[in-house]
């Protein structure tokens, strides 16, 4: 079974807090899972991936400015959970 | 008549003829989402007042298209349903998670403008397990959704809120979205027709994120008519996805007759429901009598499908996932002490069970000392299993294929067995890691439940599969 201790680690590198509840489960859930994924291992692998099937290269567009509503960054800026004029507001870093 | 059981082929005639008008058949929808959508539970937001606007309008366009003796767009007046991870302006799109609650979208989703060009009616927007992580729609942050068929059991996920409107007469189609199945399985177990486009077929922007590698938009509907006309109207190219490729549809007829259809044994071997089995042995029977030569053929990287899937899709989300901080938008704790407290705790308050497990697979999926091992070995297997598709579509035109090995199970029946909710995804997440198309439709039923044959091709012949499945419907009703 997965140590909680391992648990921890991913869950701060992944910036997300759990209950103690919580980590019970996932330990229990994640070795299941982890488990299953063992299965892989059966399988003889020496292929380069991103090989291409068919063309799914990228279209990129031409780098240029698109003019928008000026609405429109209201609209996203109105979204943030804090604000100052216009900029959004966070938390003390250090 | 009954307005409300009308096909979008149907509803354009009566459209054009007078019979009725857009916002009676509007009004009717919305009665009927009215009466049963409190058990059915298909919707998460109903935008009435969005939708009698837009029917509105489709009024007086069709008026003056027939005072100019001009055609109007077959969408025009239709009332439809919108997936909840598909951002429709002005209103709240959640994707079924309380990180995004509030959420108020700024911009509308290509496939909402090609949609609003077009002149359709937008009825709400429809449950999903969150982040369409899932295969019940039991993983919704907000209400479950129940199979229009059985009220104790699921319509399928994730797409299930989209499937069950369909099936309940709550919309004349939905816009539906597939990353390993959430179209074609809510299809199957609502008893519609659900299509999951190539991937780059139809442009993703504004489509929320679950694992941008293999998610696709893609329309749920009564009849396969109806798929190929929502398909045609939200496919091609699009400036803001660079995924999306020129592509533009064309409908040919195709006959039955002398074509090769593939069976693969591998999705006929042990686990799968001796009545789904029959089922779609029967459909195969019956192509066959029309003329269609079967041919069996081989996926041998069938088995390893699903821990390849399980980990790559995971391991996007994680990526995908991270925009979610409780800083630019969406919900975030109110009584952090640092910026670092901000994102921890709105993510461990904001985010599900099923999210926080994908995002912990994910991250130790691609974290140092583990990713060759995850990541980097379920890459090398996936080229593996684009291999075998390729090598079968040398030989056949089309695959037929159950859609899951056993039909809808009861709410709460898988709950607490994560693993054996990605076991559902067996037959539909295979050709996803490989980006081909695949349609979902009706092929029987077990009691009250229904069953859906799968359709796959190669890459961009949406118009075979829709073809084909267009002749099959016919002859399976």
């Amino acid at each position: 079974m997965i140590s909680k201790e391992k648990i921890s680690h991913i869950a701060k590198l992944a910036r997300l807090e759990l209950s103690e509840a919580e980590y019970e489960k996932m330990q229990k859930d994640l070795s299941g899972i982890l488990d299953y994924f063992k299965l892989l291992k059966q399988q003889k692998t020496q292929v380069k991936t991103g090989k291409k099937n068919v063309d799914t290269k990228n279209r990129i567009r031409k780098d240029e400015v698109i003019m928008k509503n000026a609405q429109l960054a209201d609209n996203i800026l109105a979204l943030a959970p804090e604000r100052k004029e216009r900029y959004i507001k966070v938390k003390s870093i250090l | 008549m009954n307005i409300s059981d009308l096909t979008i082929t149907k509803a354009h005639e009566g459209l054009k003829n007078r019979e009725f008008s857009s916002k009676e058949l509007t009004l009717t929808y919305l009665e009927n989402i009215k009466n049963k959508d409190n058990r059915i539970n298909a919707y998460l937001a109903i935008t009435e007042e969005l939708a009698l606007d837009q029917a509105e309008r489709a009024d007086q366009a069709i008026n003056n298209a027939e005072k100019e003796k001009k055609d109007f767009p077959l969408l025009m007046g239709i009332p439809c349903s919108i997936k909840d991870s598909i951002v429709v302006k002005d209103y709240p799109s959640t994707s079924a998670s309380k990180i995004l609650e509030n959420y108020i979208s700024p911009y509308d989703a290509t496939v909402i403008k090609k949609l609003k060009e077009q002149g359709s009616v937008m009825l709400g927007k429809t449950n999903l397990d969150e982040f369409a992580m899932g295969v019940s729609t039991e993983n919704s942050a907000f209400k479950t959704t129940k199979n229009p068929h059985d009220l104790t059991r699921v319509p399928g996920g994730s797409s299930g809120g989209s499937a069950a409107s369909v099936a309940a007469e709550e919309a004349m189609y939905s816009l539906g979205s597939d990353t390993g199945g959430s179209i074609r399985l809510p299809a199957s177990f609502s008893g519609v027709v659900g299509l999951n486009p190539t991937y780059g077929a139809v442009s993703r922007y504004g489509l929320i994120a679950l694992a941008s590698s293999l998610d696709q938009i893609g329309p749920i509907t009564k009849t396969v008519e109806d798929c190929k006309i929502v398909f045609e109207a939200i496919a091609g190219q699009d400036d803001f996805d660079s995924t999306c490729q020129v592509f533009q549809f064309e409908e040919k007829d195709i006959d039955i007759k002398g074509l090769t259809i593939g069976i693969a044994k591998e999705y006929f071997a042990k686990g799968i429901d001796s009545d789904v089995e029959k089922i779609i042995k029967n459909a195969i029977d019956i192509a066959e009598k029309h003329g269609a030569k079967i041919q069996e053929i081989s996926l041998p990287t069938t088995k390893y499908a699903i821990a390849v899937y399980y980990i790559i899709v995971p391991s996007e989300a994680s990526a995908n996932l991270a925009r979610y901080d409780g800083i630019k938008y969406g919900l975030s704790t109110k009584d952090a002490k640092d910026l670092l407290d901000v994102y921890v705790r709105s993510r461990g308050k904001g985010f599900g069970e099923e999210p926080k497990r994908r995002i912990l697979i994910g991250t130790y999926a691609l974290s140092s000392g583990y990713y060759d091992q995850y990541y980097h070995k379920a890459n090398q297997v996936r080229e593996l299993i684009k291999d075998d598709f390729r090598k079968a579509f040398e030989k056949v035109d089309l695959i037929f294929s159950p859609v899951s090995p056993i039909p809808s199970f009861k709410v709460g029946e898988k709950a607490n067995d994560p693993l054996s909710m990605y076991l559902m995804d067996v037959y539909t997440c295979p050709l996803k890691l490989a980006g081909l198309p695949a349609i979902s439709i009706p092929a029987g039923k077990i009691g009250p439940l229904p069953v859906g044959l799968q359709i796959i091709g190669n890459y961009f012949q949406e118009n075979k599969i829709l073809s084909i499945a267009y002749k099959m419907e016919k002859m399976l009703q």
